[in-house]
């Protein structure tokens, strides 16, 4: 159980990693990567919601969304499967609110750090995509919580690393027509090459 | 000497502002430093001026190279001749062989002489092929771009062939410079601007677009039709027995890419790049102590089903590219990190990884050159991170 379980978290980190090898989350990934200070605060916001929202989407798809997931309501022939994107969707947003507010009330220091990027989050694809291989995948609870802190570390790890390399490039005296996303997409090319080294380890 | 200075102070005045050729001044200027040394100082500012300027820095590169230079040719004739003995042939086709037969050489493989020569036949025109792929896109990027061509592509076009099998098609050589320089270099404007090592870049596009040409059994011997695992995978399949010796692995003769396998050849190299301060001693220790406590973990864990998990540290390092990579790739001071601490950092994470990849990875049978790369991606991070808490420290000191 426990050997399954530092699988899936490795796995998640390095060889299905969100951002490199799915190339999930790209419009903050690419946008929010200028300066290593921000993309921290945004990856550690990733992981947060992340590590919140897949466990709950797995409680929600196992108790009410799977077909005959309503039998403790008396209605076994219920399949809700197809309402599972707004589902995911809407948690995800109600949860990046909540979070929100809380931090706000509770934590301003950290509340300020975070700034835009927590409602950005709303509509990072990454989040979604977690529950989405959450469901595909077929977790159960504990391997769900993992999985949400695994792929919010991957992506952050990839997002930090990319931002340091952007800050390196300060000093490159890149072609013109290349400046700004052009550069930052071969970038992100060359390192999700480097990333191929975890692909093929069987866990 | 003189005419020649005079000769180029002659025809300087075609490719400044104004003459005719003055869109191929790059070409001047390169055929300038490459002669002599830049006549450019600067002249405003305090600046402490060395003798050690980009130029001495790459050639001293080269000259650390020599020897991993002169085993690839020895060992890939080497390896050839060895092959054609145990098929039973005395003739080599083609083009090398009537070129051997003109030059009156054999197939011996006991003789040092066939051997070199055989093996030139091989590494001469891969190296060649580099340099005119690669220097045409040095040069017309210079052209467009209005910027000197620089010498790091001289250490770039003979890293690149030194990782190549010796029976790779040309036109991938072409095609594996031409991204390594363009993708890996220049559109980050050129040397001393770039994020990973262009050689390896080149060689790790080669691998993921054409594994079929560059990995396997086939490619790593210079004779059609005859096949030979490297060591590594040797170890890796437990249906193969180990056909070399820990010596002959320490020397080099045993099929691999073809500069990368004499350790001695690297150790060397080595010597001069610590010696004259050029590589960062500290990355190829750091490199080593990574590999060592990593395998000897492997060691200690132990494993049934998997013969990598025995392999020995000593093993590690004679065998691959593992030594090549740790003193010649991982220490290009462009795309390392550039902070003492980070280094050890940097070298430890790369050690590791390629020995967690040469053993676990059932995908990979050689792991250094991806765990370099991977390496050089969290360079600027791990920079970062160490700049930062020294930034801290001193102004806690200051307050």
């Amino acid at each position: 159980m426990v050997e399954q379980l530092i699988s899936i978290f490795l796995k998640s980190v390095f060889i299905e990693n969100l951002a490199l090898s799915f190339f999930l989350g790209m419009c903050t990934y690419i946008a929010v990567s200028k300066q290593v200070e921000t993309s921290t605060g945004l990856g550690i916001a990733v992981i947060v919601v992340q590590t919140i929202t897949v466990p709950v989407n797995n409680l929600l798809y196992t108790y009410v969304l799977k077909g005959g997931a309503l039998a403790w309501a008396g209605l076994p022939d219920v399949n809700l499967t197809f309402l599972g994107l707004v589902v995911y969707i809407g948690v995800i947003a109600a949860i990046v609110q909540i979070l929100e507010m809380a931090l706000d009330k509770f934590m301003p220091a950290l509340y300020n750090a975070l700034g835009i990027f927590l409602p950005l989050i709303t509509v990072n694809c990454a989040i979604l995509g977690g529950s989405l291989f959450m469901v595909e995948r077929n977790y159960n609870f504990a391997e769900s919580v993992v999985y949400g802190v695994g792929s919010g570390t991957g992506w952050a790890m990839a997002i930090i690393a990319l931002a340091g390399i952007r800050e390196k490039m300060k000093y490159s005296n890149v072609p013109d027509g290349l400046r700004g996303l052009g550069i930052t997409f071969v970038t992100v090319g060359l390192i999700a090459m480097a990333f191929m080294l975890f692909s093929g380890i069987q866990l | 000497m003189k005419f020649l200075r005079n000769f180029l102070d002659n025809q300087e005045k075609h490719f400044l502002e104004g003459g005719k050729l003055k869109s191929l001044y790059p070409l001047y200027e390169l055929t300038d430093t490459f002669l002599f040394t830049s006549g450019n100082v600067t002249k405003t500012g305090s600046h402490i001026r060395d003798a050690l300027d980009l130029k001495r820095m790459m050639i001293t590169v080269v000259y650390a190279l020599i020897p991993a230079i002169a085993m690839a040719l020895y060992n890939t004739g080497l390896q050839a001749n060895l092959a054609l003995q145990k098929l039973g042939l005395t003739v080599v086709e083609g083009w090398r062989g009537s070129l051997l037969q003109l030059l009156g050489a054999g197939v011996d493989p006991t003789s040092i002489l066939d051997n070199v020569l055989h093996g030139a036949l091989y590494f001469l025109p891969i190296y060649l092929l580099t340099v005119i792929a690669g220097g045409v896109w040095e040069v017309v990027f210079a052209v467009v771009r209005k910027h000197e061509v620089n010498e790091g592509f001289l250490v770039t076009s003979i890293l690149f062939p030194l990782i190549l099998p010796p029976d790779i098609p040309w036109w991938q050589v072409i095609v594996g410079i031409s991204f390594g320089v363009i993708i890996g270099k220049e559109i980050f404007g050129g040397v001393g601007m770039n994020i990973l090592n262009p050689a390896l870049t080149g060689r790790a596009f080669l691998y993921f677009a054409y594994p079929a040409a560059i990995s396997g059994d086939t490619a790593w011997v210079a004779v059609d039709g005859f096949s030979r695992a490297t060591p590594l995978a040797e170890f890796a399949d437990p249906a193969l027995q180990v056909s070399v010796s820990v010596k002959d692995a320490f020397i080099g003769f045993i099929p691999g890419s073809m500069g990368e396998t004499s350790a001695l050849a690297c150790l060397i190299g080595a010597f001069i790049l610590i010696v004259t301060k050029i590589g960062s001693w500290r990355i190829m220790l750091s490199l080593l102590l990574g590999m060592v406590a990593t395998a000897s973990l492997f060691n200690f864990i132990g494993s049934d089903t998997n013969a990598m998990f025995q392999v020995t540290p000593l093993w590690h390092f004679v065998l691959g590219g593992f030594a090549f990579g740790a003193i010649f790739m991982a220490t290009d001071p462009v795309s390392a990190s550039m902070t003492s601490q980070g280094q050890w950092f940097y070298g430890v994470l790369i050690g590791a990884l390629t020995v967690l990849v040469r053993v676990i990875n059932p995908a990979y049978p050689e792991g250094i050159m991806l765990a370099i790369l991977f390496g050089n991606v969290f360079a600027p991070i791990i920079d970062k991170v160490f700049i930062n808490k020294n930034i801290k420290r001193r102004m806690l000191r200051n307050v």
